[in-house]
C-alpha cells in the first residue's frame, strides 16, 4: 500500500509538472476543453430547455398528464362519445392527495360565427378554477378577462380566431354543434376575452366556455367529454396513474400522456440520446486536439522517456503517467467548463426571449420563451463522456510512450 | 546478485543497407567490487555493452547472467525492475529529469521502489551532501552546471545501493577539475559502499582510475588487464 502511494505520488508529480512545462500549450489546450465542455452543458440546457418546454406545451394541449373518457373518445371526440361526471370510486380517487389538480371538461367540434366570418374550432367547455393548472390559458389572456365560472355565459377565443373573424372582445358571435341526437345546437355568446397563446397555432381552434353552459347547449347535463388529471411533474405519474386505473370503471378509458401522444413520448424518450450524441460529438471535436497535445508532449520527451525506463519504471507505470497527465488536463478543463456553463445557464433560467424566432418555434411545439434546464444528470453525463472518452483517446500516445526502445529515446537527440 | 558474466554475445545494428557489428562474440565476467574500465575508439561497442549488461539492448545471441538470472531472457516488466533494484545509471549527458529538482531527482528511483518519504528524503539529503551539492537540493537542473548535473545523477545511481553502476562517457562533458571530482567519488564510492563500477570512457584520465582495463575494438574485447 505505502509502494502505491508512493508511486502514485511520484506520477502524480512528473504529470503536474509536464503539464506545465510548455504553458502556452496546456493553456490553448484548457481553452479548448472548457470552451468544449461549456459547449456541451449549455446547449445541452437549451436543448433540454426547449425539450421540456415542447412536452409541457404538448402536454398542455392534449391536455394534462393522465385523461379519463369514453374509449372511443379519442378517436372520434364527438358529443356522443362522452362519459357521466366522475362519482363513487373514481372521485375519490380524483380527490386523492396526489392529485395536483382534476376537472372535467367537454370538448366538441364546433363552428363559430361572426357577422362577417365563420370558422371550424374546438369547443371546450372547461372549468375556470383548475384551467391555469391545466392549460394555462386563463394566464394568456390578453384583453378582457377568462371565465369566471362554471355557469358563465362568455367565451374567450384566440387573438388570431378574433382577426380571422373580424371581431374584438365585447362583440357576439354564434357557436354551432350537434346535439347527441344529431340535432343542431345553437347559441350566442359574448366574447368576454381574447388570449395569445404561446403558441400562435392554438390561438385560431380553442374556443374556451364554461362547462355547465355547454352541458346546456349540448343537452347533456350530468356528462362531460373528459376528465383531466394533473400530477406534480410529467416524468413521474406512474403511481398516480396505476391507482387511478384501479378506480376507473370498465366502461371508461384511461390513458397516460405517453400513450395520448406518441410523438411526445418518443421525443421524450430520445432527448437522452440527443445529449449522449451531441456531448460525443462535441468531444470528438476536442479529441484531436487532446491527442495532438498528449503526442507533442510525449515527442517533446523522448529521451527523458527513455532515461525512467532506464532508471526502473516499468512501461505500465509509464503509461499511467501519461494518462494521469491527460486526466489532470481533462479535469482542470472540466472544472472550468461546468463554472462557465453554470455561470451562463443559471442567469437565464428565468427565460430567454425568443420570440424573433416564435413562428419557427410554434411549428417545433414549443414557446416563443425559452427556459434553458441545467440537470444533474445532464451535468454528469458531459462529465463521464469527456473523461472517459478522454482517457481512452490518450491510450495510444501512451502506449506508444511506454513502448519506446531505451537506447533509441536515449540517443534521440 | 553480484557478479556478471557474459558469454558470447553478439549485437548488429543495421544501417540502411550496412551491417555494422556492435558486439562479436564477447566473452566477459565481473566480480562484485570490482571497477571496471571499458575502453577504445568510438564503434568499438563500449557502449553497446554497457547497455546489454543494463538490460537496456537485447543481444542477437548468447548468454547475460547477473547472479542467477539471465538478464537477455527478462521481458520488459521485470527487466526494468532489475534495473530499479540492482542497477544505477550515469549517462553521458541528459541524465537529470528536468522537472524535478536535485533532491527529488535523487528521490525518483527510491520513490518507484516504494520507499517511506521520510527516508527517501533523509538518503538524498546525504548522498547529495557526501557528493558535495549541500544547499542545491532545491535546484533544478537548469540551475546547476554539468559537473553539478553528473553529481546529481551519481548520486542517483548510488543512494539505492545498487549491486552495479553502469556509467557511460560519465566525463565527456566535464571539465578537468569537474572529471577528477567525479572519479574520485566514484574511487571512493567503490571502495566505502563495494558498489561495482563499470564505466565505458575513451578518456585517459578516467582510466587511470580503473583497477582492470577492457580494451575493445569492432565489438571485440582486444585486451583485459589488471591494473
Amino acid at each position: 500500500m505505502q509502494g502505491l502511494r508512493q508511486k502514485f505520488s511520484t506520477l502524480l508529480t512528473l504529470s503536474w509538472r509536464n503539464l506545465w512545462r510548455n504553458h502556452r500549450r496546456t493553456y490553448i489546450m484548457l481553452g479548448a476543453i472548457a470552451v468544449g465542455v461549456w459547449a456541451m452543458i449549455f446547449m445541452t440546457a437549451l436543448m433540454r430547455g426547449m425539450v421540456d418546454d415542447m412536452l409541457n406545451q404538448g402536454i398542455r394541449n392534449l391536455p394534462g398528464h393522465i385523461q379519463i373518457q369514453h374509449p372511443e373518445f379519442l378517436d372520434d371526440p364527438s358529443v356522443v362519445n362522452s362519459m357521466p361526471e366522475p362519482d363513487g370510486e373514481l372521485l375519490a380517487a380524483l380527490n386523492q392527495p396526489g392529485v395536483k389538480r382534476w376537472a372535467s371538461r367537454i370538448r366538441v367540434p364546433a363552428v363559430i360565427a361572426s357577422e362577417r366570418e365563420s370558422r371550424g374550432i374546438n369547443l371546450l367547455g372547461v372549468e375556470p378554477a383548475a384551467e391555469t393548472d391545466i392549460s394555462g390559458v386563463p394566464a394568456q389572456v390578453s384583453e378582457g378577462r377568462f371565465l369566471e365560472s362554471k355557469q358563465d355565459k362568455g367565451v374567450v377565443i384566440g387573438a388570431k380566431l378574433a382577426q380571422r373573424l373580424e371581431t374584438r372582445l365585447g362583440k357576439r358571435v354564434v357557436v354551432m354543434s350537434q346535439d347527441p341526437d344529431n340535432n343542431l345546437s345553437e347559441r350566442g355568446f359574448r366574447i368576454v376575452g381574447i388570449y395569445r397563446a404561446e403558441m400562435p397555432g392554438l390561438e385560431e381552434f380553442n374556443v374556451y366556455a364554461a362547462r355547465d353552459t355547454l352541458q346546456q347547449l349540448l343537452r347533456i347535463e350530468g356528462r362531460v367529454s373528459q376528465v383531466i388529471v394533473v400530477d406534480e411533474d410529467y416524468r413521474d405519474i406512474e403511481s398516480l396513474y396505476r391507482s387511478l386505473q384501479k378506480a376507473t370503471p370498465d366502461t371508461l378509458g384511461i390513458k397516460p400522456w405517453y400513450e395520448i401522444d406518441g410523438y411526445l413520448a418518443a421525443m421524450f424518450n430520445m432527448m437522452d440520446g440527443f445529449v449522449l450524441v451531441w456531448v460525443v460529438i462535441i468531444f470528438l471535436a476536442l479529441s484531436f486536439g487532446l491527442v495532438n497535445t498528449l503526442v507533442m508532449a510525449v515527442f517533446e520527451r523522448v529521451r527523458e522517456i527513455g532515461l525512467i525506463q532506464a532508471l526502473g519504471m516499468r512501461p505500465r507505470l509509464i503509461v499511467y503517467q501519461i494518462l494521469l497527465e491527460s486526466l489532470l488536463l481533462l479535469l482542470i478543463g472540466l472544472a472550468i467548463g461546468n463554472a462557465l456553463a453554470i455561470a451562463t445557464v443559471k442567469p437565464l433560467e428565468g427565460g430567454l426571449d425568443i420570440s424573433i424566432v416564435a413562428e419557427g418555434m410554434a411549428m417545433m411545439g414549443a414557446s416563443s420563451m425559452l427556459y434553458p434546464k441545467l440537470t444533474l444528470h445532464d451535468l454528469l453525463l458531459a462529465n463521464s463522456v469527456v473523461i472517459i472518452l478522454g482517457i481512452l483517446t490518450s491510450i495510444l500516445p501512451a502506449w506508444r510512450a511506454a513502448r519506446l526502445d531505451p537506447v533509441r529515446a536515449l540517443n534521440t537527440t | 546478485m553480484s557478479a556478471i558474466h557474459c558469454h558470447q554475445l553478439c549485437k548488429t545494428f543495421r544501417q540502411g543497407d550496412e551491417i555494422i557489428t556492435g558486439l562479436d562474440h564477447v566473452d566477459i565476467s565481473i566480480e562484485a567490487g570490482e571497477f571496471v574500465c571499458l575502453s577504445g575508439p568510438s564503434g568499438s561497442g563500449k557502449t553497446t555493452l554497457l547497455n546489454a549488461i543494463g538490460g537496456l539492448d537485447t543481444p542477437d545471441s548468447g548468454e547475460i547472467r547477473m547472479g542467477d538470472i539471465r538478464i537477455d531472457q527478462l521481458e520488459r516488466g521485470p527487466l526494468a525492475d532489475m534495473r530499479l533494484h540492482h542497477i544505477g545509471f550515469v549517462f553521458q549527458a541528459y541524465n537529470l529529469i528536468p522537472v524535478l529538482s536535485a533532491e527529488e531527482n535523487v528521490e525518483f528511483v527510491m520513490q518507484v521502489q516504494g520507499i517511506p518519504a521520510a527516508e527517501r528524503r533523509r538518503k538524498a539529503r546525504d548522498i547529495l551532501r557526501e557528493v558535495g551539492l549541500e544547499g542545491m537540493e532545491d535546484r533544478r537542473p537548469a540551475q546547476l552546471s554539468g559537473g553539478q548535473q553528473q553529481r546529481v545523477a551519481v548520486a542517483r545511481a548510488i543512494v539505492s545501493q545498487p549491486d552495479l553502476v553502469l556509467a557511460d562517457e560519465p566525463t565527456a562533458n566535464l571539465d578537468s577539475v569537474a572529471s577528477t571530482h567525479l572519479m574520485g567519488l566514484f574511487s571512493e564510492l567503490n571502495e566505502h559502499h563495494k558498489i561495482t563500477f563499470v564505466i565505458a570512457t575513451h578518456d585517459k584520465r578516467v582510466m587511470s582510475y580503473a583497477r582492470r582495463l577492457i580494451k575493445m575494438q569492432d565489438g571485440k574485447i582486444i585486451s583485459d588487464e589488471a591494473q
